[in-house]
């Protein structure tokens, strides 16, 4: 009895030193944005286990890093939207001599980036990409005849041609930030315009056409677009692509495309930060660096087909993909993108009432 | 430990606590008094200093309550704006108002599908009731999310539905049933089902089957039997389970966030977007503080009734 004691105690002793000696890191990022044995791989290396949580809105996410002690280790917010939170001082500046594996990245990149982030000093990009026009390939040549290319804004914000895809089902991100800006520039004004004049015009026209969308929502047109469910939806590159490969996988009859508008998209990047109360910082780091090696870097871009911008990591991707102007637009088409500013206290609460009044139909 | 030990224990628990003035009363009521404080009244009040703040993009994302002056003088910063704001807004008072219409219309027919399943269980005979009521709770036993997502495949535009249809040739076009009003209702009278039918059957279960035998007796058809001692005497039962309906559906956010279209207006669903859409929590906390009044204000109502009644 005593000895049985005895060995329980030892047991439940050594359990808890192992527990402690393993660690674990806390990871929020975007839905379908990681290939699937990314963090499995990390793992086998480091012995750090994943808690793996994911979003579909950079709101979502800046309402809980605002919120604080959120428990994450490694967040992935949008450049725009990582500059303001830099400033409410949501991020701690990385380590770089943990990060060895920067040298990989390509500085060119890293220079746009460091246009949000002063210097690359909290965050690394972790995948770039451009808001555009996912669609169904037959029923665009269904209702618009077989020499119709998707190439303009017009098909989502003419009330004319938008409506004829009504009854097919179109969508729009849930996020006023890739809505606004194109209607603005589509109008022929500044993507980054404060304007209320300009804000008024916009939400004009985004009210003009509201009528024509089955749903706002910044996921779920992934699965809808592959199994046509929807038509036509506005999307992030990567994920409309994920949908074309869905589809052609199912072999159920659906193509679906990717266009990006000749009037010009938004081009954003993704980007690695670790909160200022993050509870695992040191593993956060490895983490991080894990992402930048070459071959994993590139093992990501295969799979959710957004590029990075890792240069050392090219010649692991696939030739398809990175001869896909869709994922790696070309110099042409980049004139027209634009990146975006992010908005003062103020001019946020202006814009997502309009977008409340725009998605609600109020 | 024995039951000699324990015994003494207790006793000398309640002799001291008999010294200090606490009575066995009292304690009973400070549990439930104490839940209510630290779980409705100091939420309660940290939401009602939130709504009283100005938004910012800051940690936490609102202003302080005070602030040091210039001379060193705390200035308190406090302002009715987001309420103000509530009821400039035309969106906030349509969505209370069709959160209450789709509340009202899902109370109204989970009680026409509910009262002849719970009828039909209570007069059942008593050992297949539990076989019944088990299979009015097993649904329970999946996950509710699971559950809303089992009604998508059900309404999709290829879902179950359209397809039969279409199949039967009973239409052509599939039907547009996902993000509808329609959806919204299907799945709230779906997933409250249970909640009307277990206290109307608890009631109808009771039900002296001499009355109705009396009905019968003295010439009332069973239709009249119904309406005059069966019904009546059910109220209590209909009352419960109407609420137990009524104030989860008030507030619903998941149905309408999943199965409902961007016209489906929920007060949840604006409290959502209030909070991760845009960032705002003071007015989210106002929305939300509003809200509460809402829902109270009808069981406030219906408790003073019941009281009335009592005492007639």
């Amino acid at each position: 009895m005593q000895n049985r004691f005895v060995t329980a105690a030892v047991a439940a002793i050594v359990a808890s030193a192992g527990a402690a000696q393993a660690q674990t890191i806390n990871v929020y990022n975007w839905s379908d944005y990681i290939a699937p044995d990314t963090i499995e791989r990390f793992t086998e290396e480091t012995g750090i286990e994943v808690n793996y949580d994911v979003f579909d809105s950079n709101d979502t996410l800046e309402a809980r890093m605002l919120a604080g002690s959120s428990g994450f280790d490694v967040v992935v917010p949008t450049a725009d939207f990582l500059q303001r939170q830099i400033a409410a001082g949501v991020y701690q500046p990385l380590n770089k001599d943990l990060l060895p594996n920067l040298e990989h990245m390509d500085p060119q990149l890293m220079e746009l980036a460091a246009n949000f982030d002063p210097g690359n000093e909290h965050s690394v990009i972790y995948l770039w990409g451009t808001t555009g026009i996912g669609y169904n390939v037959d029923a665009v040549a269904e209702r618009m005849g077989d020499d119709y290319e998707v190439n303009t804004w017009d098909i989502i914000f003419d009330p004319e041609v938008a409506a004829q895809f009504e009854d097919c089902g179109i969508a729009w991100l849930d996020a006023p930030t890739e809505l606004l800006p194109p209607a603005l520039n589509y109008l022929g004004l500044d993507p980054n315009s404060t304007d209320p004049d300009d804000f008024e015009a916009a939400g004009e026209l985004l009210n003009g056409v509201r009528d024509t969308v089955r749903y706002f929502h910044s996921s779920q047109y992934i699965s809808d677009l592959a199994n046509g469910e929807i038509c036509l939806a506005v999307g992030w590159s990567g994920d409309v692509l994920q949908a074309a490969d869905r589809a052609a996988e199912a072999d159920a009859g659906v193509e679906v495309g990717y266009s990006i508008p000749n009037e010009g998209a938004h081009l954003w990047f993704d980007m690695l930060a670790i909160p200022a109360d993050a509870p695992n910082p040191e593993a956060a780091h490895e983490f991080i660096n894990f992402l930048m090696e070459p071959e994993i870097a590139a093992d990501i871009v295969n799979y959710v087909m957004f590029p990075n911008a890792n240069a050392s990591s090219t010649e692991f991707i696939d030739e398809e993909v990175l001869n896909d102007p869709t994922i790696y637009p070309t110099e042409e088409a980049k004139e027209g993108f634009w990146t975006l500013r992010p908005y003062d206290s103020r001019t946020d609460r202006v814009v997502t009432r309009l977008w409340t009044r725009v998605r609600t139909g109020q | 430990m024995s039951a000699l030990t324990q015994n003494v224990l207790w006793r000398g628990t309640a002799r001291v606590m008999g010294l200090v003035g606490i009575r066995g009363r009292t304690l009973v009521i400070a549990v439930p008094m104490l839940w209510l404080l630290l779980f409705f009244l100091v939420p309660f009040v940290v939401l009602g200093r939130i709504s009283l703040a100005e938004p910012m993009i800051a940690r936490p994302p609102y202003s302080p309550l005070w602030e040091r002056g210039p001379d060193g003088s705390l200035q308190i910063i406090a302002s009715l704006e987001n309420y103000r704001f509530l009821l400039s807004d035309a969106l906030y008072r349509n969505a209370y108002l069709s959160s209450i219409r789709i509340a009202v219309v899902s109370t109204v027919f989970a009680l026409l599908i509910g009262y002849p399943i719970a009828y039909f269980i209570a007069r059942s005979p008593e050992p297949r009731r539990s076989v019944l009521l088990l299979m009015v709770i097993l649904p329970f036993w999946t996950s509710f999310l699971l559950r809303v997502y089992a009604w998508m495949g059900f309404l999709r535009r290829e879902g179950v539905i359209n397809n039969t249809l279409v199949g039967l040739g009973v239409i052509d076009e599939p039907l547009v049933l996902m993000q509808t009003d329609l959806a919204v209702y299907i799945g709230i009278v779906y997933t409250y089902l249970p909640f009307m039918i277990l206290p109307l059957y608890a009631n109808l279960v009771k039900l002296d089957s001499a009355l109705l035998e009396a009905a019968g007796d003295l010439g009332a058809s069973p239709m009249v039997t119904f309406f005059t001692v069966t019904l009546p005497l059910s109220l209590p039962g209909i009352v419960a389970g109407s609420m137990l309906v009524f104030i989860p559906a008030i507030g619903e956010y998941v149905i309408p966030a999943l199965l409902g279209g961007p016209d489906t207006l929920m007060i949840g669903r604006v409290l959502w977007d209030e909070f991760f859409s845009s960032r705002d929590w003071p007015v989210a906390s106002a929305v939300a503080i509003v809200m509460l009044f809402l829902v109270v204000a009808p069981i406030m109502w219906l408790q003073s009734v019941q009281n009335r009644r009592a005492l007639d």
